[in-house]
């Protein structure tokens, strides 16, 4: 990465120093490249020989193991439960999102709120879905139907005027859902009010100021300033909860990616080839992911002064590979994941 | 001094916690006039400015503008605090301006000058950009509707929020030191602007630094320091001859 940098640092060194010194020799132009021998960095190739070595060696054994299973690989890839499985996985993680996103949303404007019961529910609530292990909260979501069989309404401790029974936790991609929302809320709550907190101050103000209520100060002026710093965290969960869904075998549900490879692998003795599958399948979706927040980030960095947008007529579109996303280098580079 | 006053403040006071800020500010202003405040920092300019559209609660006292209570409604001898929707109402009909500017920075000019209008008085898009072509126009940046904030120059950025307080068609405008964040050569063409407002007989009051300016525009000229009224009087005679002590030893400091 600091190759190209030290390139450009010979040949801009004497320009600004020209300019700096501020004789009449301005023109830089006349001036006169330094003709040297560029500083030269041995270990770097040292070091790329080696690990490149290391990786051929390692995909050249890989490819001839039988262990590996490659044609069951080939075989199950495109496998109709698989793909089924994989849109089990993607809808469990769409609606888990969305579902986290409004509750976190809730739970990060309670923990602004003026009220100090909102303010302590708030709280409370995120220690103890942060605090405990998202697999241990699907277990207990899994036998929550044994604890509560029947919903009931009316004056505790007296005979309930309806009684339902609980279907909301026995169907488990219902649970799945309730369990991997509830859990993830709590996060996002958290960068919900990290960005809500970063708007400066004086913009609320300007906004009351000229005469706007507060639920339109927070839709027009805070929350699109907010999205700035919410959207970035937020595709990392989104690409968190994708591979979180796994765990929803301890609800059980076994109708995900994972499941259903892991069924298939146990009928066929090759587990191998199978979690290669289910991880091709994560990969391909992570990466759609990725490049799709690439795009919402450009678009909500707005007014940054860094990014041009195509809204101002002076200044023609950039070629797509400039930007924040510089050519070659990779989209996102956390792939999240805090489990 | 005839007809009901702009703002007619009766012994404001104002406390933060046990810190009195206002202890006591009494002053009038009346329509059309111009009102500059200037005191040393800490001296409850800015807060008093705050009171004065309601971003800060008047404790003591009483405040209005145009002949109406402040942030309040009185039934009989009670007060009733008014309802948030209340006091944006309230708001509509007075303008401020920054000293950091504060304009919406993921919004072009005009669009930070439309955004009040549309969603405040339910202007159309077409109404509201013509009319903040205009107001852009009268602040000298006719050509800047398009830009971002972040590529305009500080004295542009409170130009645009002259404009965008001037779009809700205030009847006062409250200037909170709109100079005191600038490059010292890009004060004059903020003040050009203020000029310009106070000649075509806009109501303002203005919490400044810039003597030069209070001396040519105001009408009046407040010295407020610790919370109080020290001095008012036509500018040239409370800048040439100041009759507190208080009001002599911050003038020599800052002329």
């Amino acid at each position: 990465m600091s190759e190209p940098e030290s390139d450009r640092m010979i040949e801009s060194e004497p320009d600004r120093k020209m300019r700096a010194r501020g004789g009449q020799d301005a023109d830089t132009s006349s001036a006169e490249a330094i003709v040297a021998v560029p500083l030269r960095h041995p270990w770097r190739i040292v070091i790329a020989v080696v690990l490149l070595l290391g990786l051929a060696v390692f995909v050249l054994d890989a490819a001839q193991r039988s262990d590996y299973g490659w044609p069951d690989v080939g075989k199950y890839i495109f496998d109709r439960r698989i793909s089924q499985a994989a849109w089990v996985t993607l809808w469990l993680t769409i609606y888990s999102m969305i579902g986290a996103i409004v509750l976190g949303l809730l739970l990060a404007i309670m923990r602004l709120s003026p009220n100090p019961v909102l303010k302590s529910i708030a709280w409370l609530y995120i220690w103890v879905f942060r605090g405990t292990p998202v697999y241990v909260q699907l277990v207990f979501w899994g036998i929550v139907a044994l604890i509560y069989p029947v919903f009931t309404l009316g004056i505790p401790f007296t005979t309930p005027w309806v009684t339902v029974p609980n279907e909301i936790f026995t169907n488990l991609f219902i649970t799945a859902v309730i369990g991997l929302a509830l859990n993830e809320a709590a996060y996002m709550s958290e960068i919900v009010r990290a960005g809500l907190l970063s708007v400066d101050e004086g913009q609320a103000e300007a906004s009351t100021a000229l005469a706007m209520s507060w639920g339109q100060t927070m839709r027009y002026v805070v929350v699109p300033q907010a999205m700035k710093i919410i959207i970035p965290p937020t595709g990392n969960e989104v690409i968190s909860m994708l591979k979180t869904t796994s765990l929803v075998a301890a609800i059980p549900l076994s109708v995900d990616l994972y499941g259903v490879s892991r069924g298939i692998s146990a009928v066929t003795f090759t587990p191998v080839p199978l979690l290669i599958v289910a991880s091709l399948w994560y990969l391909l979706f992570t990466s759609i992911l990725m490049v799709g927040q690439h795009f919402i980030e450009k678009r909500f960095s707005r007014g940054t002064g860094r990014v041009k947008t195509g809204k101002e007529p002076a200044a023609p579109e950039a070629p797509p590979t400039a930007g924040p996303g510089a050519p070659g280098v990779p989209l996102g580079t956390d792939f999240g994941g805090k489990g | 001094m005839t007809g009901a006053p702009m703002v007619l403040a009766e012994k404001v006071s104002k406390n933060f916690g046990t810190n009195r800020v206002l202890r006591g500010i009494s002053l009038e202003v009346d329509p059309g006039e111009v009102l500059c405040i200037v005191g040393p920092s800490g001296s409850g300019k800015s807060t008093f400015l705050r009171c004065i559209n309601h971003l800060e609660r008047v404790d003591g006292g009483r405040l209005s503008v145009d002949g109406q209570l402040v942030g309040y409604r009185q039934k009989g001898e009670k007060l009733y605090e008014l309802k948030l929707k209340e006091a944006a109402f309230q708001r509509q009909e007075i303008g401020m301006v920054f000293q950091r500017f504060n304009l919406f920075p993921h919004l072009t000019a005009v669009e930070n000058i439309t955004l009040a209008p549309m969603r405040v008085k339910g202007l159309s898009r077409t109404k509201a950009t013509a009319r903040a072509k205009e107001l852009l126009e009268r602040v000298g940046l006719g050509d800047k509707g398009d830009a971002y904030p972040a590529h305009l120059s500080g004295g542009q950025q409170q130009r645009v929020a002259i404009a965008r307080a001037l779009a809700m068609d205030p009847k006062l405008m409250l200037f909170d030191e709109p100079t005191s964040a600038l490059d010292p050569e890009l004060v004059g063409e903020v003040l050009d602007v203020m000029k310009g407002l106070a000649k075509s007989g806009m109501t303002m009051i203005v919490v400044t630094h810039e003597m030069g300016f209070a001396r040519e525009v105001a009408d009046t000229l407040v010295f407020m320091d610790d919370g109080v009224v020290v001095e008012a009087g036509p500018p040239r005679q409370v800048l040439s001859d100041p009759q507190h002590d208080r009001t002599k030893a911050f003038l020599s400091k800052v002329l």
